[in-house]
């Protein structure tokens, strides 16, 4: 379940239904939360962006949402933490597992990665979210942070 | 029985991803009844370790040509076509 989830999220850096231009619009708007909420250091937003344009990280969901999942390397962060965007209009990721390949993402989440086993259980949340359609739905449509939290109980 | 097969799984950066994967497809294929021992990896570092692997699983491209066979998927992360892969990789894995 999503439960551990709402543990790592950092409520100041959710953004539910941002309007954006694009994919590195929507990592700065939310790397610069992450700033300001003491989870990343300066240098996060430039990296998450240098590294999402060599390995990028859009993953197809098959149903009505697809995600991406922006990171970078650890250096760039102090603690871990999730921040999240749902976009009123998709915005175009690269599929990770084929590059050239456009994901028109409408969840995304920013992840600031530390340590190996606080990423892992991180990651493996969100995928737990992901592969829950109804989840992906509820969070897509959610109007406030509480029913983001509800969505991921 | 016999000698457990060793599968690498790559991601981007070797960090998270590719270690999620790697419990996703030992949990999965546990299930079936098959016990594999997994190795993570960068993609950049495939080429260097393929030699000692069955198969190679993972999330973003690796070089062509490492004489082994390789699945690139993302469902271990998405759930996509989960079932199928792991048809896939046992396919692999008794070649």
């Amino acid at each position: 379940m999503g439960g551990k989830l709402a543990e790592f999220l950092v409520p100041g850096a959710v953004c539910l239904h941002l309007e954006t231009g694009d994919a590195r619009d929507v990592i700065r708007v939310i790397g610069e939360k992450l700033l300001q909420a003491g989870y990343v250091h300066p240098t996060f937003t430039d990296a998450a962006l240098e590294r999402e344009k060599n390995i990028p990280t859009g993953l197809p969901l098959g149903g009505r949402f697809n995600a991406a999942i922006p990171h970078t390397d650890i250096e760039h962060v102090i603690r871990p933490g999730v921040g999240m965007a749902t976009l009123t209009r998709p915005v175009v990721f690269m599929n990770m597992v084929s590059p050239q390949e456009p994901v028109e993402a409408q969840l995304v989440f920013v992840l600031a990665l530390e340590q190996p086993k606080s990423q892992i259980e991180m990651l493996q949340e969100i995928a737990g979210v992901l592969q829950k359609p109804s989840v992906v739905e509820a969070l897509v449509a959610a109007g406030n942070l509480e029913d983001v939290y509800t969505a991921l109980k | 029985m016999g000698i457990k097969k060793k599968i690498l799984v790559a991601c981007g950066t070797a960090i998270a991803t590719s270690t999620v994967v790697a419990i996703a497809i030992e949990e999965g294929l546990r299930a079936r009844g098959v016990e594999v021992t997994t190795r993570q990896c960068k993609a950049s570092e495939v080429p260097g370790l393929a030699a000692d692997y069955d198969l190679i699983v993972t999330t973003t491209p690796v070089p062509a040509n490492l004489g082994k066979p390789v699945i690139q998927t993302l469902a271990f992360l998405t759930g996509m076509g989960k079932e199928e892969v792991l048809n896939q990789i046992q396919q692999a894995l008794s070649a």
